[in-house]
């Protein structure tokens, strides 16, 4: 890949990436990876996220399920436009 | 069927019981808190020794002290330490603990400090730490098999890079060198909650899933429910945790699973310091999720490497274990980078593959069993914490 990517996706079912690059700032047109087979898309960054958190990959409603791994890692629990920052101020666990 | 792996060879100690450690320690291993400073002032006597100093050993009952004595036993067990020198305060626990120890065939003396003070008790522990200076340092490495290392391994200050990059790069090296025969802890019961499910599956039939089902529900119960005050929401994910950007249980349970990777899976449960004994294969070990308890309890289990996942970087070493720091985030790189022992960030830039970053920890496992200081021995990172169940009498 000759361009770094600015996000990481685990697998195709998954609504949320990770931020893998410093310094992103919104509006940057992002290089997006499926780890799962290397395919790629573009997304624009709707905010300033740090290394290492989480940019939803979809618009999300409160209650619906964030998708990572594959798999349910929890509940969304206000509105969260495609490209915007996601993490503990707006996703929680369903299990408490 | 031979892999590119069987035939690895690594330069190491075999001991008197055929087990195969990385490292030579003479340890001064104190039976109890109060015994630290005779361990202390024989080790500072006697160069080339270690003191394990810890907190406990008094008035602990039941299941609490039989885990001490699993821990002090194990710790002086574990195929890295060549020879120990025991001190307690009094000669019951002290001998318990040195004819533990004794089992294994090494080289053991022991020591008590009632009746005689700890002038007296360190001059005789002195003359028997240094004449097994002098005899262990002449004992040579020599040709064992990959397969006879035991390996563990436990993440800590955990991001999301660490279940991109640092935790499947773990699982790469276990699915490539479980089958050749090496021995595997992984652990962490808090962290697995969010995944159980996933992790009940990886057992290797039902029966074994069903054990570590209980043992996960009964530390749920037990523990979790029962000195709660609100929820787990503070401590799990942690506060670094969360500035890394996981953000709830399961996303922090699903990255920590990786560690096992795509094929292997545990043939057995041990308990907290339990040393396997159900043949060759991966074990889940009942243990803590802070990361010296948990290499501690690892370490006195007979693991005698550790690899140790990061993502904002965790710094914990052990005393007797060498433990190598795995780091896939680009920022820790930069800013930590004393603590990392090898470096997969280019994962996250695509620029190396899991496969690769595998090889690159099988590599730096035989360079660390050959006798490659770890950043976290290099640092003097000597943490080595007891596990306590409860309170003393």
């Amino acid at each position: 890949m000759s361009e770094i990517p600015h996000l990481l996706v685990h697998e195709h079912d998954d609504n949320v990436g990770v931020v893998v690059v410093e310094g992103l700032t919104a509006g940057t047109d992002m290089l997006c990876c499926v780890t799962h087979d290397n395919s790629t898309f573009r997304l624009t960054a709707g905010a300033d996220v740090p290394i290492g958190h989480k940019i939803a990959l979809k618009d999300f409603k409160e209650g619906d399920t964030a998708i990572k791994y594959g798999e349910d890692i929890g509940k969304i629990v206000a509105d969260i436009v495609k490209g915007d920052h996601v993490h503990t101020h707006n996703c929680k666990t369903k299990r408490w | 069927m031979a892999s590119k792996y069987s035939n690895m060879t690594v330069k190491a100690y075999r001991r008197e019981n055929g087990r195969v450690g990385v490292r030579n320690h003479v340890i001064i291993l104190p039976v109890d808190d109060i015994s630290n400073a005779a361990c202390e002032a024989v080790a500072n006597n006697v160069k080339g020794t270690m003191a394990l100093p810890h907190a406990y050993g008094r008035l602990q009952f039941g299941e609490d002290l039989d885990l001490h004595f699993r821990t002090m036993i194990g710790t002086g067990a574990n195929a890295n330490v060549a020879a120990v020198v025991v001190i307690g305060i009094e000669p019951g626990w002290t001998k318990r603990i040195a004819d533990g120890i004794r089992a294994t065939g090494k080289p053991v003396a022991e020591f008590s400090i009632e009746q005689k003070g700890d002038f007296e008790t360190i001059r005789a522990a002195s003359w028997a730490a240094k004449e097994f200076v002098h005899m262990t340092s002449e004992y040579q490495r020599e040709e064992c098999s990959i397969s006879e290392l035991w390996v563990s391994t436990k993440c800590g200050e955990s991001d999301t890079t660490t279940g991109l990059g640092s935790c499947p790069t773990v699982g790469n090296m276990y699915d490539k060198l479980l089958p050749e025969g090496i021995t595997g802890f992984f652990g962490e019961t808090s962290e697995i909650t969010g995944a159980e499910h996933i992790c009940q599956k990886r057992a290797i039939n039902e029966e074994v899933g069903e054990r570590w089902y209980k043992m996960w529900k009964a530390y749920q119960d037990d523990v979790i429910f029962a000195h709660q005050t609100d929820d787990l929401s503070d401590s799990q994910p942690t506060k670094g945790n969360i500035e890394g950007g996981l953000t709830t249980i399961e996303e922090k349970a699903l990255g920590n699973l990786e560690k096992i990777g795509r094929t292997s899976q545990y043939i057995d449960i041990l308990e907290p310091a339990e040393a396997p004994s159900s043949g060759n294969g991966l074990y889940f070990m009942d243990s803590s999720s802070a990361a010296a308890e948990c290499v501690t309890l690892m370490a006195a289990g007979g693991a005698v490497i550790h690899t140790f996942p990061t993502g904002q970087g965790n710094v914990v070493g052990n005393p007797i274990v060498p433990v190598i720091k795995i780091t896939a985030n680009p920022r820790t790189v930069r800013t930590m980078s004393e603590h990392v022992d090898v470096d997969v960030s280019g994962i996250l830039r695509r620029e190396l593959t899991i496969d690769e970053a595998g090889d690159a920890l099988i590599d730096m496992i035989c360079r660390t069993a050959n006798g490659r200081s770890t950043a976290a021995e290099a640092l003097g990172h000597r943490e080595f914490s007891m596990t306590k169940l409860y309170r003393s009498a």
